[in-house]
């Protein structure tokens, strides 16, 4: 016996070593239990870091743009209208009133971080021969490559914009037949003009934003497009990406503009999220109840096969309150060596798994996130759920009379 | 008057009381032991003599009647009192030893006094140590408590048994299980503890011959004590 470990310890520790091969069934089952647990967990989050990331990196979380123009219906003062269809307007390129002033009042809310004016506009791409349709985006590169990491996406040359540079999309630079140094033509239905030199190719792993996305200058787009000083979006980025919607609101409450959050623009993507952490949760919560249920049910075995030596304990003048903890401890040992394992177990399997699961283009599927929070908080859950599966069998335990448990 | 070591007084035991199956063991039992005595109990099976050495082993409770041990009402003890006090002055030994297979001869010896103190030190193992040697056990002190001949364990019980120094030891069939060599030899270590510490020793026993070689034989029948 190891002096100074408390009675408790002692027993627990040895009926579980007596029943070791009941203890080491039990054991496995926690430990697959939680290494599902810990797998399903390390994998959703880096899935949904990954996602996340693809969308709030090429999207900034909230765009402000002007309001839509809208028909107004001429009244006249002496007749009633009975009936009117009013035709929607088409939308010209509408440009943010007093941009600058937004700008300064946006960048001062606690929760902004950046924002960024932008222009966008489609244009024409023009190479010789070859002509597309694009879209150009004017930008302030240092505020918006803070909001879209437009570097990250650079796979030749360099993002550093000048006056009269362009980052184009690889497809369109297939397209166009044209490398990172040459010039193109970009021309605007206003018959803005300018010539342009390509600095950096763009891959976003999406064949049509590789097509038509370009990036300029802020000022350079205002001349191609003949706005000068106009801007047709403002981007911002936020500290708690998941406020979004709620600033948006507030943002379209005080100006007179439209504001668009990225959960409301990827309301798809953004419940799907929802729904992976949803059936994540009912996935940790039915695994949660079968261990707890293995460890309940192994813990009343032993109850039952160990009711003399517990009638022995009771006659030595060993307590119901030590009793019960005897059991509890035993459960919420199993718990935790099951937690143990099964972190291993699961944490090797995600390793596997990432190692071996590659999307299409080889890169891989999802970033190995294995935080140590995930893993305190797995041996927590563990053990607590070990002890609370060992109430029913303890109190059981505690009850038992000791004249009957001796007599077997 | 000094206080008797025991004193039962018109203890009376009824099971399912109020149901059909009622049936009423033991009917106002009076009884008193002292320390140093040495008493066989014998009687039929059915008698109601387990029970009886349940109730003086504070394993059980009576349904009337008061027992007193050293002037104490154990009636008015709760749960948790009557479990110290059965640790603290009353040592057990089972027909079938009933010692725990997950601990070791000297470890088994130890564990009432680990139980006393919540956890083990070198006193306890210091005291169980020597009772070991006292029961003649010094060379399978180690082994596990289970793979001992039927007359090793029966003496380990006793030194488990011995190990708090209680005032009383109670012993249901301690020879019952054991050839008559380990019969005569644990029957030899009581009577000598008997002696040398004035433990009162109080045997449940079937064997006339064992019983006789007690201070004194009380015959319980039919719930009622005969002859004492």
């Amino acid at each position: 016996m190891t002096y100074g470990l408390p009675l408790e310890w002692i027993v627990a520790v040895r009926f579980l070593y007596e029943g070791r091969l009941q203890t080491l069934f039990i054991v496995v089952g926690v430990s697959i239990g939680v290494g599902v647990i810990v797998f399903m967990s390390a994998m959703l989050a880096g899935l949904e870091s990954n996602i996340l990331k693809r969308v709030l990196t090429t999207q900034a979380q909230i765009q402000v743009i002007a309001p839509d123009q809208v028909a107004r219906i001429l009244r006249d003062p002496a007749r009633e209208i009975e009936d009117a269809t009013v035709q929607r307007p088409s939308q010209r390129l509408a440009l943010i009133d007093q941009w600058q002033s937004i700008v300064r009042l946006l960048r001062d809310e606690p929760n902004i971080t950046f924002v960024s004016p932008t222009i966008s506009g489609s244009v024409l791409a023009i190479r010789g021969e070859a002509s597309r349709s694009i879209t150009l985006v004017g930008i302030e590169p240092d505020t918006y490559f803070r909001i879209v990491k437009i570097p990250d996406y650079v796979v030749a040359g360099h993002p550093r914009l000048t006056s009269d540079s362009i980052l184009i999309g690889i497809e369109l630079a297939r397209e166009l037949g044209a490398r990172v140094g040459d010039k193109i033509n970009i021309t605007s239905a206003n018959d803005g003009q300018r010539v342009l030199t390509i600095i950096g190719l763009l891959d976003f792993g999406n064949k049509s934003a590789n097509q038509r996305s370009t990036y300029v200058a802020l000022r350079t787009a205002q001349s191609v497009m003949g706005m000068i000083g106009g801007v047709t979006s403002l981007d911002v980025s936020l500290h708690d990406i998941y406020a979004a919607e709620d600033m948006a609101q507030t943002i379209m409450a005080s100006h007179r503009v439209v504001a668009e959050s990225w959960i409301k623009t990827n309301a798809q993507f953004f419940s799907a999220i929802q729904a992976q952490k949803a059936t994540n949760t009912l996935i940790r919560l039915f695994v949660g109840l079968s261990v707890a249920f293995g460890i309940a049910a192994v813990l009343v075995v032993s109850v039952i096969q160990r009711s003399k030596e517990i009638g022995i304990l009771r006659a030595m003048g060993t307590t119901r309150g030590q009793i019960i903890r005897l059991f509890l401890l035993q459960g919420g040992l199993l718990g935790f060596a099951g937690s143990l394992v099964g972190a291993v177990l699961g944490a090797g399997g995600l390793v596997y798994w990432h190692s071996v699961a590659r999307q299409s283009d080889g890169g891989e599927l999802f970033p190995l996130v294995l935080e140590q929070q995930l893993f305190v908080y797995t041996a927590v859950l563990a053990t607590l759920t070990g002890l609370l599966a060992a109430m029913a069998p303890a109190l059981r335990a505690a009850k038992l009379d000791p004249v009957v448990a001796i007599r077997g | 008057m000094a206080d008797h070591l025991l004193r039962l007084e018109r203890i009376g035991k009824v099971y399912h009381a109020g149901e059909p199956s009622q049936a009423e063991v033991l009917h106002a039992i009076d009884l008193t032991l002292e320390a140093g005595e040495f008493v066989a109990i014998m009687g039929p099976s059915g008698s109601g003599k387990s029970t009886l050495l349940n109730i003086i082993g504070l394993l059980d409770r009576p349904s009337s009647g008061k027992l007193f041990i050293q002037g104490q009402d154990t009636g008015q003890l709760d749960d948790a009192a009557l479990t110290r006090l059965r640790g603290e002055s009353i040592g057990f030994v089972f027909q079938y030893h009933h010692l725990i297979a997950a601990f070791t001869a000297l470890e088994n010896v130890m564990l009432p006094m680990v139980v006393d103190r919540g956890f083990p030190d070198l006193t306890c193992e210091a005291r169980a140590r020597d009772l070991i040697d006292r029961v003649g056990l010094t060379k399978v002190a180690d082994h596990p408590a289970t793979d001992m001949s039927g007359g090793q364990q029966q003496r380990v019980a006793l030194a488990r048994a011995l190990v708090m120094t209680p005032q009383i030891v109670l012993a249901d069939e301690p020879t019952g299980n054991l050839d008559s060599k380990s019969a005569d030899d644990v029957f030899a270590l009581m009577r000598e503890v008997n002696t040398k510490s004035r433990t009162c020793f109080i045997i449940v026993t079937h064997n006339r011959s064992l019983a006789e070689r007690c201070d004194r034989i009380i015959e319980v029948v039919d719930g009622h004590i005969r002859n004492t």
